[in-house]
């Protein structure tokens, strides 16, 4: 797909079912990676799956010590960080008369902060290497909001306007800074949706299925590869046609 | 001249392209020596490695000019 040998990516959320395909294909182009994620089991589990030029690196991201550790932590297995993934996510849905305020900073500070945080983190290495790759994963919702997901629509959009607004100042530098919007995607969670929920959600994508990991994994790909060098501060939706923006 | 002012001025003139010369005890990074807001936060960066110290980001805001930079350096390391 795109060549990414020698360089090094720390992804979050490698734990869970996109951002776990997220690291395999980075990996598979010859990228050196960082795996982060709350639960240390499955990164290990994916570590020695891929084999050489995989480490682990477990980070609870609601713990801003540990996060703001990450990326020294990332520069000392991997030797640095050229390619960041913020994917790592979490949600607690509520409507919005009933959302408590824990509810809504857990999420903005998860989602939201902790990619303000590791982006910081990396910066310092990436501006000295003249190069580097930064990669949000949004959602759908960021841009379209969904009824129960106030905090995350609005973490998922605050990633858009923190990743341009960064993509200004760091672009001279050979540092792009853009977003992926997954709309549905197949993955362990959306399994335990009945059929009958299913094609329901199937009728509302004009593909009419959901995307796989594969799909988010290979945008990310390319936002990565020397070949994206002048995209910045883009979005790439990857949707199914779900909405078309 | 002091060894560590040489030393700044060497980083400056390495970072901005300047001449020696134009790097003065009141030349200030931006409005004198064309350095944008980004070229001060990577001079802070080289600075740090130079001398094997932290500048903080509040004191690294108050480092406008050569002078600045000598002095926080000099006190701190």
């Amino acid at each position: 797909m795109f060549d990414l040998t020698g360089k090094c990516a720390l992804v979050t959320g490698a734990s869970g079912g996109i951002g776990a395909e997220i690291a395999r294909v980075l990996h598979s182009q010859g990228a050196v990676v960082g795996l982060s994620g709350t639960r240390e089991d499955p990164l290990t589990a994916l570590a020695a799956d891929l084999g050489d030029r995989a480490h682990v690196l477990p980070c609870n991201l609601s713990d801003a010590d540990a996060v703001n550790a990450l990326p020294k932590q990332a520069v000392e297995a991997m030797g640095s960080v050229d390619i960041l993934i913020n994917n790592a996510g979490i949600t607690r849905d509520n409507l919005f008369m009933r959302m408590s305020e824990d509810e809504w900073a857990d999420v903005i500070n998860v989602n939201l902060t902790s990619a303000f945080r590791l982006s910081k983190g990396v910066l310092r290495g990436m501006m000295k290497a003249r190069w580097g790759r930064i990669v949000n994963i949004s959602s759908i919702v960021g841009a379209t909001g969904n009824p129960g997901q106030g905090n995350y629509a609005a973490s998922k959009a605050g990633m858009v306007g923190m990743g341009k607004s960064l993509a200004y100042e760091v672009a001279s530098r050979n540092i792009t800074v853009n977003t992926v919007a997954p709309g549905f995607i197949a993955t362990p969670m959306t399994d335990k949706l009945t059929d009958d929920q299913k094609s329901k959600i199937d009728d509302q994508i004009p593909a009419g299925r959901m995307g796989t990991p594969g799909e988010i994994a290979a945008a990310c790909a390319y936002l990565a590869s020397e070949e994206a060098a002048y995209v910045t501060g883009a979005t790439i939706h990857v949707n199914g046609g779900m909405a078309m923006l | 001249m002091s060894d560590i002012e040489d030393r700044v001025r060497k980083k400056v003139v390495e970072h901005l392209g300047v001449e020696e010369d134009k790097v003065t005890e009141n030349a200030s990074f931006i409005d004198d020596l064309g350095a944008d807001s980004l070229d001060t936060v990577e001079l802070v960066m080289a600075f740090e490695e130079e001398f094997g110290i932290e500048i903080p980001d509040d004191a690294a805001e108050s480092i406008q000019t050569f002078g600045d930079a000598v002095t926080f350096i000099k006190a701190n390391s």
